[in-house]
């Protein structure tokens, strides 16, 4: 498969559907492991990197779940293809800055990647729409099966599998689920939530991990240690912890409609005037935008039948996502004017605000 | 008050984070918050911070120049990137590392998966012990009939291997 394929057409995790979707935007599950028998990606010379590669590349390509894969050398991907890959969370930040030497491979639904010669020597990675962890854990759990039995990994009895970073050891997994909360931002009890979720021992971070901006009200939960503890119960851990934030976000947003209606629906509107009207808009503004627009239709202020427009956008109006489609590298200030263009255009039939109708209304926007 | 860092320069920043409970506090000189990104919070995670940091004290209490004899990896080369050079780096440095871990997880014993070719190894060695517990037992009962069973047990799980 070429990388057009992909690139032209979004991940299923951002069309696909889940439980708890209007809260939870998607799940992500990720293993690390190693060779038993070679140095650390970062610690490996450029030829010991290389053979590496070469052993897992073809046992990653081998596996059933990879039929019809879509696999690629890093140093044949442009920074602008690679950009795109981790805007969809499809390959890490630092993967991206790799060359000669990483490669990587996924599937054709674009729900699992697996990353070769990133920090470790395999990061295998699940990706979901909705809150559905559990799953994403078996289905790369199913990979990693597969490829211990043709790739002999680093693991220690007392301490599970070894990382580069110890950080990682034991089962080398972290889980993590991105949610939307701008209801629990609106109403300041943002840094409570995340005081008391660091303090349980699951961190909150922005959209695009560790050390990135909460941008467009998204922040992903996820698991801060991996020793200690079975697979299944992190899990379970985290999501009993996301189901909480769910409630509390719920609430939240029942108290603004009852005591804030105002402050909400002002917010609401002016995502809808700005969007609707503006010819430019920053990538930072338009998540945040967006966000209540999204908040919106969980509301029923919009139709639900706009969800998907609207999610997309999201995706769309990310600086590569947006100059993917033209030839010449844009200007920050360009790209602002075609965010805005492509945002009103998609946007043209979206109709006015329904402020009387807003109410909380079930999770999964299965009520009627 | 010194820097944790340099541990020359008099400390201008303070940090403290409650991380599972546990209160973590760092002292910082201008020059190394700077370095360390404290400045820029949206680049800053006290927590990696605190297991940089932690990593390399905890490190340099293994003492001298040891290198990893599999890679070649040394203290100094942790102390730099917070990460290990290779597999082998995890026996190398096990005193120094097991405090570090301690600290990071929430426990010190891998509970999750097993690789399943591992673990059939691992489940055999666990048979054998049992076995040549029982056998000893046996033979010291002067239960020879048992022992001998025994005994031939042990010896096709060992032709097996």
């Amino acid at each position: 498969m070429a990388i057009h394929n992909i690139l032209s057409n979004s991940g299923e995790w951002l069309r696909g559907e889940g439980p708890h979707q209007k809260i939870v935007v998607s799940s992500r599950v990720r293993l690390a492991r190693n060779l038993r028998d070679f140095a650390f990606p970062g610690w490996a010379k450029r030829s010991e990197r290389i053979s590496i590669l070469e052993t897992i590349k073809p046992q990653v390509e081998g596996l059933s779940e990879m039929g019809d894969a879509y696999s690629v050398f890093s140093q044949d991907l442009s920074a602008l293809e690679k950009q795109v890959l981790v805007e969809r969370h499809l390959i890490s930040r630092e993967h991206a800055a790799k060359g000669v030497g990483s490669a990587v491979v996924m599937n054709k639904k674009q729900t699992l990647s697996v990353m070769i010669n990133e920090e470790d020597h395999l990061r295998i990675q699940g990706i979901r729409a909705g809150l559905q962890l559990k799953n994403v854990f078996k289905m790369v759990d199913k990979v990693d099966s597969g490829l211990e039995e043709r790739l002999d990994f680093a693991f220690h009895p007392r301490l599970g599998y070894l990382t580069a970073c110890p950080t990682n050891v034991g089962t080398g997994m972290r889980a993590s689920a991105m949610v939307h909360l701008p209801a629990l931002v609106l109403s300041e009890q943002i840094n409570q939530v995340v005081q008391a979720v660091n303090k349980i021992g699951l961190a909150v971070r922005g959209l695009y991990g560790e050390g990135t901006e909460a941008l467009g009200n998204l922040f992903q939960v996820s698991n801060q240690t991996t020793l200690g503890e079975r697979e299944e119960d992190i899990i379970e851990r985290l999501n009993k912890v996301i189901l909480s934030i769910i409630e509390h976000e719920r609430n939240a947003r029942q108290m603004l409609l009852q005591k804030r209606p105002n402050t909400l629906f002002d917010h609401i509107g002016r995502g809808y005037g700005i969007l609707r009207h503006a010819y430019s808009i920053t990538s930072k503004e338009g998540l945040n935008l967006l966000s209540f627009i999204k908040l919106g239709i969980d509301l029923h202020v919009f139709p639900e039948n706009w969800r998907r427009t609207i999610d997309e956008l999201f995706m769309e109006t990310q600086p590569a996502h947006l100059q993917k489609g033209s030839q010449a590298k844009l200007a920050a200030d360009e790209r602002d004017f075609v965010r805005a263009r492509i945002v009103r255009e998609r946007l043209t039939d979206f109709p006015k605000p329904d402020l009387d109708g807003a109410r909380l209304g079930g999770e999964n926007g299965d009520e009627t | 008050m010194i820097c944790d860092v340099c541990k020359q320069n008099q400390a201008t920043v303070f940090l403290t984070q409650i991380v599972d409970g546990k209160m973590q506090k760092v002292n910082l000189c201008e020059s190394c918050s700077k370095e360390k990104g404290v400045t820029d919070p949206t680049g800053f995670a006290l927590a990696d911070l605190l297991l940089g940091l932690g990593a390399a004290q905890e490190i340099e209490k293994g003492g001298g120049l040891v290198k990893c004899p599999v890679c070649g990896f040394s203290q100094a080369d942790f102390k730099k990137t917070g990460r290990l050079g290779c597999a082998s780096c995890y026996e190398t440095f096990s005193d120094a590392l097991d405090s570090l871990i301690k600290g990071m997880h929430k426990g010190t014993e891998h509970k999750g998966k097993v690789p399943s070719r591992l673990a059939r190894t691992m489940e055999r060695e666990q048979q054998l012990k049992e076995l040549q517990r029982e056998l000893r037992k046996a033979v010291a009962d002067e239960n020879y009939e048992s022992a001998a069973q025994l005994r031939d047990r042990i010896r096709t799980i060992q032709a097996d291997r």
